[in-house]
């Protein structure tokens, strides 16, 4: 499968988890494109940690305000029903347990939640910024990555290697390979993608998957 | 009553080894005259504490440029990789929270608190040197407070009192800086004569002087 319908059918399938009239926040990158294919019967306010609730697109040529950017400094819009507060209170929104679900990258994710993404010893090191946060504070974490490393290795781990963002937070991973949940059992093998056999995905997997008996093909 | 100050009076009060909170998001927010005037005056040993290292030439990132940081406290470098190499090579300090313990310990320093629990950063990299203590079975960090001598902060109007509003995205960090250090300098675009009380976002029993932005009216 090529790069970009990797992408799409993760940001694709992730769309699906979006329930109605929910505020959610997007981690930046691969999380982001989710919001083109949220179905239109769904309406979703996005949260932006910097300090509002409720954006749309890029705005046209002649139309961009310094004012309004989102966490990356790229300019947004505002929309019907926009809110504007301060950090202090953005913070108040993520681990107050008021966002129904973010959903970000991730380098790994071990068998019981745990999630690295954030550092990788003796590389640069940038911070954390609001994701250790939104991950202890968000009703659902769903984490939208490739299935292994680009040299293949598995990143759906046992533990994870890698210094850890927060302890046992992941709900839902979704992959170009397969849709797991985790539970208070382990991980749970819910949806392969079309064409992948579940022997498939756990060879790609270094924790130990079970098959959910209603197995079903990631449909988007 | 805040006092009304020039761009030059307001940038000497900024001294050699001083810290110095600058508000702003990637820059948005961070008050552009008085860091353009810091840059151009060339003050150096800073402790610059402020969410994020913007980008080399934009916001914070020209004094960083210009080697005047000498300490970095924030949550994120983002872009400005300059701060990480220097970092690595021992030459720079730097200190990172997860972005809402960032706001909070400045929030803390400003509202009298001697700490918060946050269940942000258990059980990772972020807990190390910290006190966890577990309330009714969950396990949270105490943050401590976080004050500095200035705080340099950007709003869009202030009135003859010191009252501020802000704009937009702008508002996030300023205020909470605003309540934090010895002096604050608000750099705004607008001095009005009075704000509607409903309006205000920041009273101005928090503000010590203003300075009216380049262009500003």
């Amino acid at each position: 499968m090529a790069e970009m319908d990797k992408r799409e059918l993760i940001a694709r399938r992730v769309a699906q988890e979006f329930e109605d009239d929910t505020v959610v926040n997007l981690g930046i990158g691969l999380p982001t494109l989710c919001v083109q294919y949220i179905p239109e019967n769904i309406h979703v306010m996005l949260h932006s940690e910097n300090g509002f609730i409720a954006f749309g697109p890029t705005p046209q040529p002649g139309e961009e305000d310094w004012s309004i950017v989102n966490p990356a400094g790229e300019m947004v819009t505002f929309i019907e029903g926009t809110s504007c507060f301060d950090s202090i209170l953005s913070y108040g929104i993520i681990r107050g347990g008021h966002l129904a679900a973010t959903v970000l990258g991730a380098f790994e994710v071990a068998e019981n939640g745990d999630l690295a993404n954030w550092m990788v010893p003796g590389k640069r090191v940038s911070g954390t910024g609001g994701a250790m946060d939104l991950v202890v504070g968000a009703k659902r974490v769903i984490v939208a990555m490739e299935h292994t490393s680009k040299g293949g290795e598995p990143r759906i781990l046992k533990r994870c290697t890698l210094p850890l963002t927060a302890v046992g937070v992941v709900k839902l991973i979704v992959t170009d390979m397969a849709v797991i949940e985790v539970t208070d059992k382990g991980l749970v093998l819910k949806e392969v993608a079309s064409g992948v056999t579940p022997e498939q995905v756990q060879a790609a997997t270094e924790a130990t998957l079970t098959v959910d008996p209603n197995l079903k093909t990631i449909s988007v | 009553m805040a006092k009304i100050i020039s761009m030059d009076e307001a940038v000497s009060l900024v001294k050699e080894g001083m810290s110095v909170m600058v508000g702003g998001f990637v820059a948005c927010g961070t008050p552009p005259g008085l860091i353009d005037g810091l840059a151009e005056k060339n003050v150096k040993n800073l402790t610059i504490i402020t969410n994020d290292a913007a980008k080399p030439g934009l916001g914070v990132g020209k004094l960083q440029d210009n080697g005047q940081i000498k300490k970095f406290i924030g949550s994120f470098i983002g872009q400005n990789l300059s701060i990480g190499e220097q970092w690595q090579a021992g030459t720079l300090e730097v200190e990172l929270y997860p972005q809402g313990s960032f706001v909070e310990k400045i929030r803390c320093a400003g509202y009298g608190l001697g700490g918060i629990l946050t269940p942000t950063g258990v059980g990772t990299k972020m807990a190390e040197g910290k006190q966890e203590i577990t309330v009714n079975g969950k396990r949270y960090l105490l943050e401590t407070p976080l004050s500095a001598d200035i705080a340099l902060i950007r709003a869009e109007k202030a009135d003859r009192f010191g009252n501020l509003t802000y704009k937009h995205s702008a508002r996030n960090f300023n205020t909470a800086m605003v309540t934090a250090a010895k002096t604050t300098i608000v750099e705004v675009d607008e001095i009005v004569d009075q704000i509607e009380p409903d309006q205000v976002v920041t009273p101005g029993v928090f503000v010590k002087y203003i300075v009216l932005a380049k262009g500003g009216k």
